[in-house]
């Protein structure tokens, strides 16, 4: 799988980063593994410990297993001044989760990111890619229900 | 062909969608298909139409009717009334204390407004390559490269007096004449759309609302240093603005516009989108060269500039994607109507988002040199609930804050600098009289500590101290010396970080430092927060008297610390309190309210515990 992914691209180290998205966005728990490293390494004919340098740079990476749905609440100052910090309780308490961990039937993962540039409708989180904006505690009930039957 | 007689412009606008505008979309094309008038109706997603707050918006032409915070259920009335009837909606317009505000021209949120970059978003189809072009599209593009030299055409950006849109505000000429002066087999133009300030959106808007005169802005680069490929560098945040990116590349390659030989000149260019992925710093550009490379984001010292080593060592041009948005319109209408608008350093016009506590947050243009007054109080409408402006953040984490002095201080890169804040890449986040300074600059450097790339010590190790500082100040172990180490620690970082976020990163602790000393020194002496917002130092406390014993605020409480009843009223177990702030909003009488300082019980179980660690 891995492989097929790698062989999109030419096998240059300028798209390593391009690659180790697609590999991260295909796999179902989101996520790049050990092997994947290693089938990137071989492709691109570079050290293991520069793709995983790399990996670990970038914020949207992940070397951890995940959810199916990722939420990436923002907790830059525009959304925090507008009440960022009660949103990210609600979601705590609703998922039963802390930030960086995954719900046990591996619905969701809570995570919180740098600005999303949707300021003019602070607070807002990511659920994948889409956007949800002007957040109240009730919202995010729904929107969680939402997709959680979505999942059923 | 059917004749339509209506243009109906839904924003679909980050802010828009994520308010529900594609399901109104969506509904829009089922209600005009089922009253059989779907061939009458000509109905456009645009980009950004500005107003966020108002979202989801949407304007109607031919009479330019603005409806305002839209939703699904209106969508059958906004048809069988005005498109059926002509009978506009009245309830979904703009009002304010006087009258009702149908027509998007008098929106008082547009009145100052002057549209350069964004002239087009909100306007057009940024799918659509021919409504570009109906608007003067790729005219520049073909003028140049028929009409001018590569020379000719960097004079023309110097006398209009551009500057770069991204932070710093160097001049986009200078950048140019070095890449075009030094001789080299390959040179490189990349466009900087890795907008990571918190609090800026313009980039986001404006390569989602028009990404053909980003293309074309680039293109007028390349021409003018003579580099034959571009890239775009996109944060992976924005997906609908790479996609919107990759559409306009694949559109004008098909055209013709891109390829060998454009416009039948000599000029041949190519384009490519690359991604980021979650790193603030790439939008440094020696971090985003790097990043391009297929390495980490780390900056590099300067120089060598990207304009002598850049992208695979080559001379490269990196421009912010505004910086790019301007050119079109600066070929088309000429450097002296660019430079007409301004102040004589800083001319054109500036894309600020507005976003915070202010009535009117979203995207919005304005001519250099409009007072902060007008720009947070005519455009922006004032703050919100009723509060008093207390600062507004210029520059996001890079910048400074500024206060009610300041407002009449004109907006352009000098002025600002001067008094410790910057423009950086326009975002304005308005605060109000509710607003702790000290723990806004502590959420600031937070923010830099998070986004530090670790390279350099003075940024990754010093901003982590002042950030422990900040931590102490604001729960209440604060000391006497912090805030000359605040100093000492801001003006080291300033001085010594190899890049642009360590050397701006202690703007926001230096200028609170500056104009709210007092609040610091509140915290320090007082263990107090004087706005009651940081939670160590404030302290929840029931009236008896107001108190009708309801028993609400106890039912509420998520950690059981009031407890009561009817006769005796309630009162706040103290040590247990988390302050989350329930019971204050849902007491029916108002009885609850927010005190500075810590509770004595509170400071005794301190106390007491400190004892037990010695014992």
């Amino acid at each position: 799988m891995y492989k097929e992914i790698c062989a999109k691209y030419t096998p240059d180290k300028d798209n390593l980063i391009q690659i180790l998205h697609e590999i991260q966005d295909t796999h179902p728990q989101h996520y790049i593994s050990e092997e994947a490293v290693q089938a990137v390494a071989e492709y691109l004919n570079l050290p293991p410990n520069h793709i995983y340098g790399v990996l670990t740079f970038y914020t949207m990476y992940s070397t951890k297993p995940r959810g199916g749905n990722i939420i990436r609440l923002c907790e830059s100052p525009p959304c925090y001044i507008k009440g960022s910090e009660n949103i990210l309780r609600k979601l705590q308490i609703l998922l039963g989760v802390e930030t960086g961990e995954t719900t046990k039937d591996g619905v969701f993962t809570l995570e919180l990111c740098a600005c999303l540039g949707v300021c003019g409708n602070a607070p807002v989180m990511m659920i994948n890619n889409d956007v949800y904006g002007d957040l109240t505690e009730e919202r995010v009930e729904e929107i969680i229900a939402r997709i959680r039957r979505g999942n059923q | 062909m059917s004749l339509k007689r209506i243009d109906l412009l839904i924003c679909c606008g980050s802010g828009c969608v994520s308010a529900g505008a594609l399901k109104i979309k969506e509904r829009f094309h089922a209600v005009l298909a089922e009253k059989g008038i779907a061939n009458e109706v000509n109905l456009i997603e645009t980009g950004c139409m500005g107003p966020c707050d108002y979202g989801p918006v949407m304007v109607i032409y031919p009479e330019g009717i603005f409806y305002k915070h839209v939703s699904v259920d209106d969508v059958e009335e906004i048809v069988s009334e005005h498109f059926v009837k002509g009978r506009p909606v009245q309830r979904l317009m703009l009002q304010d204390e006087e009258k009702v505000i149908s027509a998007k021209k008098e929106v008082p949120f547009y009145q100052k407004q002057v549209k350069v970059a964004l002239a087009n978003c909100g306007y057009i189809d940024p799918e659509s390559m021919d409504e570009y072009i109906a608007t003067g599209g790729y005219e520049a593009l073909g003028t140049v490269l028929t009409q001018m030299t590569p020379l000719e055409a960097i004079e023309l950006v110097k006398a209009s007096g551009l500057r770069g849109r991204g932070g710093g505000g160097f001049p986009t000429h200078i950048k140019w004449k070095l890449v075009h002066d030094v001789q080299a087999d390959q040179k490189y133009i990349i466009c900087n759309g890795d907008e990571g300030d918190p609090g800026a959106f313009m980039d986001r808007s404006l390569l989602e609302g028009d990404p053909h005169r980003i293309l074309e802005g680039m293109m007028l680069g390349a021409y003018a240093i003579g580099a034959s490929q571009g890239f775009f560098y996109i944060r992976a945040e924005y997906p609908l603005a790479i996609k919107r990116i990759k559409q306009a590349i694949a559109q004008a390659r098909e055209a013709g516009l891109m390829g060998e030989h454009i416009f039948g000149s000599d000029f041949s260019f190519e384009a490519e989108v690359r991604t980021g992925a979650g790193a603030f710093v790439c939008g440094e550009e020696t971090a985003l060269i790097h990043s391009l490379e297929g390495e980490r984001g780390n900056p590099s010292p300067k120089p060598p500039y990207p304009a002598v080593k850049g992208l695979w060592d080559k001379p490269s041009v990196v421009n912010n994607v505004e910086t790019m948005a301007n050119l079109p319109t600066i070929f088309l209408k000429g450097a002296d109507w660019f430079a007409s608008m301004g102040t004589p350093t800083s001319k054109g016009t500036k894309v600020f988002a507005l976003t915070g506590d202010i009535k009117n947050t979203g995207l919005v243009e304005v001519p250099m040199g409009i007072t902060l007054r007008e720009l947070i109080f005519d455009v922006g409408g004032g703050m919100t609930g009723g509060h008093k402006f207390k600062a507004v953040q210029l520059g996001g984490p890079s910048g400074g804050c500024l206060t009610q002095e300041h407002l009449d201080v004109p907006v352009d890169y000098e002025s600002l600098k001067e008094r410790g804040a910057m423009m950086g890449s326009g975002g304005v986040i308005v605060m109000n009289d509710q607003k702790c300074m000290v723990n806004v600059a502590k959420f600031f450097v937070e923010f830099c500590v998070d986004e530090s790339c670790g390279k350099c010590p003075p940024c990754r190790i010093g901003l982590k101290q002042m950030y422990n500082i900040l931590d102490r100040i604001t729960t209440g172990k604060g000391k006497e010396s912090d805030i000359d180490e605040l100093l000492r620690l801001g003006e080291t970082i300033s001085k010594l970080s190899l890049c642009g976020l360590g050397q701006t990163a202690p703007n926001p602790v230096l200028s609170t430092l500056r104009y709210f000393r007092d609040e610091y020194e509140a915290h320090i002496r007082d263990k107090a927060c004087p706005n009651k917002v940081c939670t160590d130092l404030f302290h929840f406390n029931i009236d008896k008297d107001r108190c009708i014993g309801c028993s609400l605020c106890a039912r509420k409480c998520p950690v059981s610390c009031i407890s009561g009843s009817r006769e005796e009223k309630y009162t706040i177990h103290q040590v247990d309190c988390i302050k989350c702030g329930n019971c204050q909003d849902v007491c029916p009488v108002k009885a609850i309210d927010r005190i500075p300082g810590m509770h004595a019980e509170v400071i005794q179980h301190v106390a007491s515990l400190a004892q037990t660690e010695e014992d």
